[in-house]
Parts: C-alpha cells; sequence; structure tokens
C-alpha cells in the first residue's frame, strides 16, 4: 500500500463535487479551435470547481510561495553563502540572531541561506523524479488496459512485482550501486515509485476503451496509435495529473529520506542532505534546533501542500469519487 | 476443496514473486556500468588492476553468465549470501542472524500497538464523521503523512533524550542497552524498555494515522449497506449495531492492507533505527551504506522483499478464512 492508495478517499461518502454547468459557447471556426475551446472551457470549469476547495486552495497557495522562494533563490539570499569557506559566513553553530535569522551550521554557513537554496534542489528533484514515474506508470497502464490479452498479463505481472518490493531497500541498493549523483536519485526514485501509477491509469483505461466514442473511431478504421493519442490518453489525462501532483510529494519525501541515509548528491544542497549532515554533526544531541528544523518543516509544508492540491484534483477529476 | 486450489495458487504465486526478486537481484549487481569488483575496491588503498581480478575471480565475476546464475540460485538455496566485506569476511547470514532480533522486537511491538490504537481512533472516526473528532483524526494523519519519519525521530530524540529548553532529558539517546551496566534478569529488561521507548513511539505514532485512515473509510463504506439498516430496524442498540454489525465487515479489508503495509514499515524502521542507534537490520543497513558492503546490502534487500512476500501470502490465506467469498471467485 502506497499513501496515496491509503488517502483515496479522505472525505469518505457522500463527496458528490459536481462540476459546473458552463454558458453555450460561441461557435469557432475550425477543429482546431474547436479543440482549443473545449479545453479552455474545460480547463475554466475546473479551475472554477477548484476554488470552492478551501484545504486544496490553502495547498496551492503554499506551493505557490515555495515555488517562488525557488525560483527568485538569487533575489532572497547569496549564493555565495553556500560555500564552506565563504568570508560572509559566521561563527560556526550558532543559534539565530539578528544577522543569521536561522543561526549557522557547522561551517558557520547560514542556515537560511542553505534551506533557500535547498529548496531548488529538492523541488527539481521530485519534479523530475515524478516525471520519469508518470511516464513509466502511464506507458505501462495504457498499453496493459488497451491491448489486453498477454502484454496486459506480463505488465501486470511485473507491476505486481513491483508493487510488492520494498521501496527504500531497493531504492538503497539501486543508489548505492549507482553511486552518489543528483541523476541517479531522480532515477531511483523515479524508476521505484511507477507502481501505482500504472495500477490506478490502467483501470482507468479499461474504462475508457469499451465506450461508445473509442468503438465508433475503431470502427472507422482508426489505428491504434490514433485511438490512444487521440480519445484514450485525452481522458486518461486528467487522472495522470491529479496522480502526477499525489507522486510529487511521495519523491520528495524520498529524496530527503535517501539523503538522509547518506545516498544523496554531495555536491549539492537539498533539505534532505542539510538534515544529513546536521544529523551527523550531532546537531541533535547538542540540541541545535535551529539546525534542524527549518529544513524538516520546509518538507513538511511542501509534501502538505502537494498532498492538500493532489486531493482537491483527486475529487474533481478521479470520476470514481466525482461518482458518489 | 476450493480451499486448498486456492492456497495452492497463492504460494505458487509467492514461491513466483520470490524467484523475481532474485533473479532480478542477480542481475542488479551484474548489468549495472561498470564491473563491480572495481566498484567494491573503488575508493580504497587496495584499488589497482592485479586486486580487480583478484577479487572478480573471488566473486566469481569471470567465469560465464550461466555459470555465474547456477552457483547465485545453489547459494540462495542454501541460505549462502556470502561474505561481509567490511565486517572482516564474516558470513552475511550470521551477521544478519545476529542483528534480526532487535529490529523484529521494536518493528512486531510499534506495528501491533500502531494498528492496534489506529484502528479504534479509525472505528471512532468513522462512526461520527464529520464530527470534530473525524476531523481532528483526519489533519493529524495528513501532517504525520507529511513528515518525514526521521525528522519527527530526530525532533523526539532532541526533544527527550538530548533535553532542549523545557524538555526534561529522560531518555536514553540511543542504542539497545546501557553499555558495560551487565544487567540481568527484570533489570535488563527494564533497560532495554527504556532504551526501546523513545523509537517505539515514534514509529507508532508514525503509522497509526495511516492504519486509521484505512479503518475510517472501511467503516463508512460498510455503514452504508443494508444490513446496517436492517440491524437498526431490528431495535438493537447503536453501540451493538456498530461493534456486532458494522467493525467486524469492515475489519477484513483493513487486516489485509494491515499486513500489506509492512514494506512500507520497514522503510521507517531503517531511518528510525539509524537515528536512535538501535542495532537491528536498519542500522545494519545505513552501515552497509556507509562502507559499500554490497554483500550486505543485498542479503537485507532479499531478506526485507521475502518478509514483504510472505506476509503478503499471509494477508492472502488469512483473508480467505475470513471472507470465504474469496475462495470462490
Amino acid at each position: 500500500m502506497r499513501p496515496t492508495e491509503a488517502f483515496g478517499h479522505a472525505d469518505g461518502p457522500p463527496v458528490g463535487v459536481e462540476l459546473e454547468p458552463t454558458p453555450p459557447p460561441e461557435v469557432p471556426k475550425s477543429p482546431r479551435k474547436i479543440g482549443w475551446a473545449r479545453r479552455r472551457m474545460s480547463a475554466r470549469r475546473i479551475w472554477r470547481t477548484y476554488r470552492k476547495n478551501t484545504l486544496g486552495m490553502v495547498g496551492l497557495v503554499i506551493l505557490a510561495l515555495f515555488i517562488a522562494v525557488a525560483v527568485f533563490a538569487p533575489l532572497l539570499a547569496d549564493k555565495e553563502g553556500l560555500e564552506a569557506t565563504c568570508p560572509c559566513n559566521g561563527v560556526p553553530f550558532s543559534p539565530p540572531s539578528w544577522d543569521f535569522p536561522l543561526g549557522t551550521d557547522n561551517f558557520g554557513r547560514s542556515v537560511l541561506t542553505l534551506t533557500i537554496w535547498g529548496s531548488r534542489i529538492s523541488l527539481t528533484i521530485g519534479l523530475l523524479a515524478t516525471a520519469i514515474s508518470m511516464l513509466i506508470g502511464s506507458v505501462i497502464g495504457i498499453v496493459a488496459g488497451y491491448y489486453g490479452r498477454w502484454p496486459e498479463t506480463v505488465l501486470m505481472r511485473l507491476t505486481d512485482w513491483f508493487l510488492v518490493i520494498p521501496f527504500l531497500p531497493l531504492a538503497i541498493v539501486l543508489a548505492s550501486i549507482l553511486g552518489r549523483s543528483m541523476v541517479v536519485i531522480i532515477f531511483v526514485i523515479g524508476v521505484t515509485s511507477w507502481p501505482s501509477t500504472a495500477r490506478i491509469i490502467r483501470a482507468q483505461v479499461l474504462s475508457v476503451k469499451t465506450r461508445p466514442y473509442v468503438e465508433r473511431s475503431r470502427a472507422l478504421g482508426s489505428s491504434h496509435w490514433h485511438l490512444n493519442t487521440r480519445h484514450i490518453l485525452p481522458n486518461v489525462a486528467p487522472l495522470i495529473f491529479a496522480n502526477t501532483v499525489l507522486t510529487v510529494a511521495i519523491a520528495i519525501l524520498s529524496e530527503s529520506t535517501l539523503a538522509f541515509l547518506g545516498l544523496g548528491d554531495p555536491l549539492q544542497i537539498s533539505w534532505g542532505t542539510i538534515l544529513e549532515s546536521a544529523f551527523a554533526a550531532g546537531a541533535a544531541s547538542a540540541g541545535q534546533w535551529w539546525w534542524l528544523i527549518p529544513p524538516g518543516l520546509a518538507i513538511v509544508f511542501v509534501v502538505l501542500s502537494f498532498t492538500l492540491c493532489g486531493f482537491a484534483l483527486d475529487e474533481i477529476l478521479n470520476p470514481k469519487l466525482r461518482r458518489r | 476443496m476450493g480451499t486448498r486450489r486456492y492456497i495452492v495458487g497463492k504460494v505458487l504465486q509467492a514461491a513466483l514473486t520470490l524467484a523475481f526478486v532474485m533473479v532480478f537481484n542477480f542481475f542488479l549487481f551484474r548489468i549495472i556500468p561498470g564491473d563491480p569488483a572495481a566498484l567494491l575496491l573503488r575508493g580504497t588503498s587496495a584499488f589497482n588492476p592485479e586486486n580487480v581480478a583478484e577479487v572478480r575471480a573471488e566473486l566469481g565475476l569471470d567465469e560465464p553468465l550461466p555459470q555465474q546464475f547456477l552457483t547465485y540460485i545453489t547459494d540462495m538455496a542454501t541460505l549462502n549470501f556470502g561474505e561481509s566485506f567490511y565486517l572482516r569476511g564474516a558470513p552475511v547470514s550470521e551477521v544478519i542472524a545476529d542483528r534480526i532480533w532487535p529490529t523484529v522486537l521494536l518493528l512486531g511491538t510499534s506495528a501491533i500497538a500502531s494498528a492496534a490504537i489506529g484502528l479504534i481512533i479509525g472505528i471512532h472516526a468513522g462512526w461520527r464523521h464529520g464530527s470534530r473528532f473525524d476531523v481532528g483524526s483526519l489533519s493529524f494523519t495528513l501532517f504525520v503523512y507529511a513528515m518525514p519519519e526521521f525528522w519527527f525521530g530526530i525532533l523526539v530524540l532532541m526533544a527527550f533524550a538530548g533535553g532542549v529548553g523545557p524538555f526534561p532529558a529522560i531518555f536514553p539517546t540511543g542504542g539497545y542497552e546501557t553499555p558495560g551496566a551487565d544487567l540481568t534478569g527484570w533489570a535488563h529488561v527494564a533497560d532495554v524498555l527504556n532504551h526501546m521507548f523513545l523509537p517505539f513511539m515514534v514509529l507508532t505514532v508514525s503509522y497509526l494515522g495511516e492504519y486509521a485512515l484505512i479503518m475510517r473509510n472501511s467503516l463508512i463504506d460498510v455503514m452504508n449497506d443494508d444490513f446496517v439498516q436492517t440491524a437498526r430496524a431490528k431495535g438493537i442498540r447503536e453501540k451493538q449495531v456498530l461493534w456486532g454489525h458494522v467493525v467486524p465487515n469492515a475489519l477484513l479489508p483493513t487486516i489485509t492492507l494491515t499486513l500489506l503495509s509492512l514494506g512500507f514499515i520497514f522503510g521507517g524502521a531503517i531511518t528510525i533505527e539509524y537515528v536512535f542507534s538501535w542495532p537491528g537490520l536498519g542500522l545494519l543497513t545505513v552501515q552497509a551504506i556507509d562502507t559499500k558492503d554490497f554483500a550486505l546490502l543485498q542479503g537485507l534487500f532479499l531478506l526485507f522483499s521475502a518478509a514483504v512476500i510472505f506476509a503478503n501470502l499471509i494477508a492472502d490465506i488469512g483473508y480467505s478464512y475470513l471472507d470465504p467469498r474469496v475462495r470462490a471467485a
């Protein structure tokens, strides 16, 4: 069981999120324009429903805040402050003061600077690992669901096997064999976190492929490629999107855990590696709370915001939850 | 009749999964870029061509792949996981056997405690969903879920063992027992329990939210069933409706999910044992990472996987006894 599944329908029935009806659109000129107009309309409709979800909006605001910090990191803190030898560093292990609002680490670096710049690495790893996981999960889910028969048997067996292998021990073995680098961490999290996605996507494809418009398109002689990219994928995409947001939360947590166990990239500072060096330097027994609390809280808030957004989207986009 | 077939099928499935994990483990170490022997020696003073060749021969890496695979399978069948590279060549199986008891003790007790407390919270939250208690327990679950277990562990360690600010330092900072105390009998038991308290509490709190959530959702599903309406129509007390009719039915899926979550718990155990220097398999894993002890890491990986597969099998079989409909399907 992965946490996303455990949280499946957190609110329980009756959820009943109804999408609002939309006003009739003006008639566009070409088929392409019709398509885009329809996409814009449904995006607007989803946004209007999403806005009413308080927790979802709270998550979105926190998330926007963290993304802003990551993007504008150079404006908020000097990158020089990440160097152990920077003259801007203060006295090692000093508690919060006016010059160092969150205190300093063992090299005298500002913990605030570390946490601000750490957001870039943590978010990047989380997003890229999720992209890999989604790609594998979606392809396997769609192929298994669409083609059925032996490809389905083989792929689902494989998925079940990967579901059973405990995630962290597998990630540890992979990461320690492949070495300590950011690319390895992204790859390891990506290739170990796809199975639950594959299962969710497959279930949705199974339901989509029996719908009349798919049957009609097939009767008109559409190729597998056309059916998949024009009819199946667009109808599974919302679910993939909701799942992506939830997976980012897991990926960021996984990164922090792997980094904490000493498998992170030694040259990149992420929230996980800050915690690792703090713990290894004995910050916990020395009571240097200012070094341990900021990166941890950052992880908690980012994961929480992704989870809240994911639940809100899931409630709107997941047909299983909407039905009730 | 159907039962036996069902069980045999499940056992075969588990065996197949285990076989997959073993084959996967075999290739994991062999299709990686670069030479495993060089990987073992990299960063040590012994890193030169002769030594690499020697280690290759020692590990059997210079033999053809099918021969290697055969050796590997025989080794697995005889529980020979090779020698730990950094623990002075001790056999991996012995190293693991030495450290398994603390993990079983810590994980076993905290898994039972978190499941028991979680189920009770879930029952109360689900029975009155939407109440303040329900919303409170959901928020708690969400918050704990977002927290890396090891960070939670560090905070607890800092507060109750380090003694920061108003918190008293009432517990030992880690380990299994007081070193050099040589306690026996009840004094020893009390000493171990004293050391176990903090990691036990952290693991229990980390996972009870999940169990509560599963139980809550399962309970809410069952509450809408017709037989609950019937029970109420018969006029029995609400308490009896809950404990006599709703809970037994809601427990079924929860039991499976509880056993299935074992693999998940291993992850937490690795970091928490490290934080509290609890000398079990988790701490051993971290030591194996630090010393690049691949033979040991692979042995641990196989053991963790096998334990999860076994737990799944138990869940499947247990479920078939609790719910005969599964066997018929």
